[in-house]
């Protein structure tokens, strides 16, 4: 039986065992002016694992993932994707090597449809120049044609076939979000950014979205790091966590043992620091 | 390639032959419409396409990897799942073994897909994804003679335990190296079809069970393919037709209209993107003939109006003017009625503006043939579809009969009517007023239910439908209600609640109508009215109103449903059938019937029963002659408070006029 299949990515196919490191980060420190936001952490993400990042408001989470995508560039320490070390990184640097995300407050084009939104996730792909491509000619007209099918693959995967042709302003936050994640996996990611996938979501949206990100690491074997508030779905759908606050890391495992773990516990349920 | 035997050769024992069964016609048609275009799917944002000859193949490959999974004649195959080629070329599949296709509805609840599935005794499911696996796995236990599954998506099912699960693919994949293998095995396969004498079970379809549990229908090959030939001569359909395949797979319609009809005629079908992206592929496809039940084109209806309020005001007055200009001379256009020459210009002109773009909107550019049926279709809803130029038309059709019982011809549609019996069947009202029929594609019995065959079936063969009826003076049917809830008079004339009240529940401004008149001396009836539609109205005419209650007891009010009630007794004394059971007295109710306080069910259908009990001092009051009537009824509020509503009811008396006056009125 064919185990996965990758959305046609050479780059997803980069030499490294379900389970050997994808990347880790060592002893990174980040500070804005006098303010901490996050202090010697390391940790690491496993290929083809769902890994959680979750800690209290302010506990530098979407720091983290900033760090990791490049966007901020932490005073000390280095990160290592897929054995490449490195502390500065531009971000389309880190959309080239494979890393792909979403935000916490959506960042579509809103002007612009479902389809043509989820093919700018394309765009660190394509490789015929500015002309070809406003011509359509040539290689450039094969090229799109050839991203077009693997984003109708997205749009098929997500089931959001109906909105293909809408400008996403026009689409329920839910659906916004849906979107979103589509653009992200249309970069056939390596390593999957996804910043609290579920805020502001009702139950049902909240359950569609978890069998979607189930069905991504699964099927695509992509391999994930998210953001979540809410515990439920962090605890079913990781394989391991790890937990931020005031910019430490206070606990690092599988669900079960972050859940026993006294000083998460006392993170969550406010117990004042000495 | 095989298949010259379907030729239809002009010599020899089998000249002139046709089809008996619908794998035969496969055959026929990958000959003679080889390279048209048989099936289309919306898939991964194209519309991709497969000839007849491709269609054979595909079927071919699959039947194939049936027969090598053991599956042989008289085996059973439950189909779960929307509209997709893989699915409907299952049936053929199926078919072409002898085996028997059993299309279940795929929204049906855990329990009463496991019914049916034990029921029929299926030994194989062809399902759509996961979704539908993981409904059967959860009751595997209940069904032991369910062996494999076959699915066509696979996403979501990789990890699954495959030891009984097959890939759709897959299984074609085995057919397909067979085939290769062995050079013998597709003459075989079309030489079993060939020999085929069409008295072979062709399909089980169950009923929908809306009362009670659902019943297998058995229907033969042989008398399938001959309903099918008879309504696509009725309605003219050849290759050239094109339909979007859309309705629940299980039920008759779509089973008939698409698949049969297909079939036999060649016409291409296309299944759509997703249930979400019909409205989208319907535009994208523009089919020529088209089915929908009444309350889709109450629904369309309805968007356009709304959609057009927010237009700019010079596109709001073109579209009502020619509006009217369609509703002048739209259907004797379409019917071929004489038309004065000036309304044949502003009609061309209309259709230029107005009825071209908006059919083009709706995809019913290219409809030649549209039916709706399943419940009575208001007269206006109806006339406003065909003024636009779209022949839509009326069936009356039961799964019993594989579908068609009668249908309209073009030329002879009336909005009230479900037209005269379809080609070669044969209805007769029973004398209790039940519409009973016999028919070409007429079913051979409910699966292991000879009970209830035997309640169904008469002695002489004809098939009772449950509904009551009466044919008007043109010798076209009316369906007037269910046959057991009609009644009589007290004088002995007939009285058909749901017929009465349809007929008043048509205007806008009402909303539910209660009918009474069962072993009584004349027809009253209980009005709600529509808050919506009056409200606007009170609106407009500067008439203030605090709530329900207040508004339905208005004078004016009164005054309205007065007139609405007084051209429904008209109508009814045209009809000789029901010119006794005009409605004499009425009165609107102090509340809304809802479904909290038990008065409609879930599907907003009235109790009628539960409200003759509740309401019983009113329906005293409309037969001792009272003017009006206090009460005071106890009510549910949403978050489960009880309150009671009290009340002044007017009673209104209304003129009945007699059968024959009515008709000389009508004639002057």
């Amino acid at each position: 039986m064919n185990q996965h299949i990758n959305p046609g990515s050479m780059r997803a196919d980069d030499g490294i065992e379900k389970g050997g490191m994808l990347l880790h980060v060592d002893n990174i420190s980040l500070s804005f002016g006098g303010v901490k936001a996050i202090s010697d952490i390391s940790f690491d993400i496993k290929k083809g694992e769902v890994r959680a990042i979750i800690g209290p408001n302010g506990a530098g989470k979407t720091s983290m993932l900033n760090v990791i995508n490049g966007f901020y560039h932490p005073q000390e320490g280095t990160i290592t994707f897929r054995g490449e070390k490195r502390r500065r990184m531009r971000p389309h640097r880190a959309a080239k090597q494979g890393i792909a995300r979403t935000f916490q407050n959506i960042a579509l084009f809103k002007g612009m449809s479902t389809l043509d939104n989820i093919m700018t996730g394309r765009m660190t792909l394509m490789h015929s120049n500015i002309l070809a491509q406003a011509l359509w000619v040539g290689p450039a007209r094969n090229e799109e044609l050839a991203h077009r099918e693997a984003v109708e693959r997205i749009i098929d995967f997500l089931e959001i076939e109906h909105i293909r042709k809408t400008p996403v302003g026009r689409l329920p936050y839910g659906l916004q979000k849906r979107v979103e994640l589509g653009r992200a996996l249309a970069a056939d990611p390596a390593l999957l950014l996804l910043d609290e996938p579920m805020a502001g979501m009702n139950l049902e949206e909240k359950e569609d979205m978890s069998r979607f990100v189930m069905d991504v690491n699964q099927q695509f074997g992509t391999t994930i790091a998210l953001i979540e508030h809410d515990m439920g779905v962090v605890m079913d759908l990781s394989d391991r966590v790890v937990v931020l606050d005031y910019g430490q890391k206070i606990g690092d495992g599988t669900p079960d043992e972050v859940r026993n773990n006294q000083k998460v516990i006392d993170a969550y349920l406010g117990v004042a620091h000495d | 390639m095989g298949g010259e035997f379907w030729k239809m050769p002009t010599s020899g024992s089998n000249a002139g032959r046709e089809p008996v069964t619908f794998p035969q016609y496969l055959l026929l048609n990958a000959v003679r419409f080889a390279d048209r275009v048989a099936m289309r799917h919306k898939d991964m944002g194209i519309w991709q396409s497969w000839t007849w000859k491709e269609q054979l193949e595909e079927v071919r490959a699959f039947s194939i990897g049936l027969q090598e999974m053991g599956i042989g004649p008289g085996d059973k195959v439950a189909i779960v799942g929307t509209n997709r080629p893989r699915l409907y070329w299952t049936f053929c599949a199926v078919q072409a073994l002898k085996a028997i296709p059993i299309p279940v509805y795929s929204d049906a609840v855990a329990e009463e897909m496991a019914y049916v599935l034990n029921h029929s005794g299926a030994q194989l499911a062809v399902v759509q994804d996961q979704e539908q696996v993981d409904k059967i796995l959860s009751f595997s236990e209940e069904i032991p003679a369910l062996k494999q599954v076959i699915y066509d998506e696979v996403r979501g099912l990789r990890e699954y335990d495959h030891h009984q699960l097959y890939d759709f693919a897959d299984v074609q994949e085995k057919g397909r190296e067979s085939l290769s293998a062995n050079a013998d095995l597709a003459k075989q396969w079309e030489d079993n079809i060939a020999a085929c004498d069409g008295e072979e079970i062709s399909a089980f379809l169950y009923t929908s069970g809306t009362t009670g549990r659902s019943k297998g229908v058995v229907l033969k090959a042989k008398t399938s393919v001959k309903a099918a030939q008879d309504t696509v001569k009725f309605d003219h359909l050849s290759a050239d037709d094109s339909v979007l395949a859309y309705l629940p797979l299980a039920w008759v319609g779509d089973h008939y209209l698409n698949y049969a009809q297909g079939y036999v005629s060649g016409l291409c079908m296309a299944c759509p993107e997703s249930a979400e992206t019909v409205q989208h592929n319907l535009r994208e496809i523009g089919p020529t003939f088209y089915f929908a039940p009444p309350r889709v084109f109450e629904g369309l209806l309805t968007s356009v109006m709304i959609r057009m309020e927010d237009a700019s005001a010079l596109k709001k007055k073109l579209f009502h003017y020619y509006l009217g200009v369609a509703k002048k001379y739209g259907e004797a256009i379409l019917e071929g009625r004489p038309v004065p020459l000036a309304g044949r210009i502003a009609y061309s002109l209309g259709n230029l503006l107005v009825y071209g773009p908006l059919k083009n909107t709706l995809g019913f550019s290219k409809i030649r043939t549209a039916y709706t049926a399943g419940e009575a279709i208001g007269p206006d809803l109806f006339s406003f579809f065909r003024s636009l130029g779209i022949n839509l038309k009326q069936l009356y059709g039961q799964t019993e009969a594989f579908l068609y019982v009668t249908a309209q011809k073009d030329g002879e549609i009336y909005a009230d009517t479900v037209g005269k019996a379809a080609p070669d069947v044969e209805i007769r009202i029973a004398d209790d007023g039940e519409v009973q029929f016999k028919s070409p594609g007429m079913f051979v019995g409910y699966y292991a239910d000879d009970e209830k065959t035997r309640e169904t079936v008469t002695e002489d063969g004809f098939v009772k439908t449950g509904d009551a009826g009466i044919f008007d003076s043109r010798g076209d049917l009316k369906i007037i209600d269910r046959a057991k809830d009609v009644g009589k008079l007290n004088d002995g004339s007939l009285f058909a609640p749901k017929y009465i009240e349809n007929k008043l529940k048509f205007f806008p401004n009402i909303r539910e109508v209660v009918a009474f008149g069962d072993g009584r001396d004349f027809c009253s009836v209980f009005l709600n009215i529509d808050l919506t539609a009056v409200g606007n109205w009170a609106e407009r005419n500067n008439i203030s109103y605090a709530s329900y209650q207040e508004l339905a007891n208005l004078p004016q009010v009164y005054q309205m449903m007065t007139e609405h009630v007084a051209q429904v007794n008209h109508d009814l004394a045209n009809e000789p059938m029901m010119a006794g059971s005009q409605v004499k007295r009425f009165l609107v109710l102090h509340k809304e019937l809802d479904a909290d306080d038990g008065e409609l069910t879930r599907t907003q259908k009235v109790r009628r029963g539960f409200i003759a009990e509740r309401y019983g001092p009113l329906i005293e009051a409309l037969y001792d002659g009272s003017k009006e009537k206090y009460v005071s009824t106890e009510v549910t509020y949403e978050d489960g408070r009880k309150g009671s509503i009290s009340a002044t009811v007017q009673i209104s008396d209304m003129k009945i006029h007699a059968p024959a006056a009515a008709l000389k009125e009508a004639a002057e």
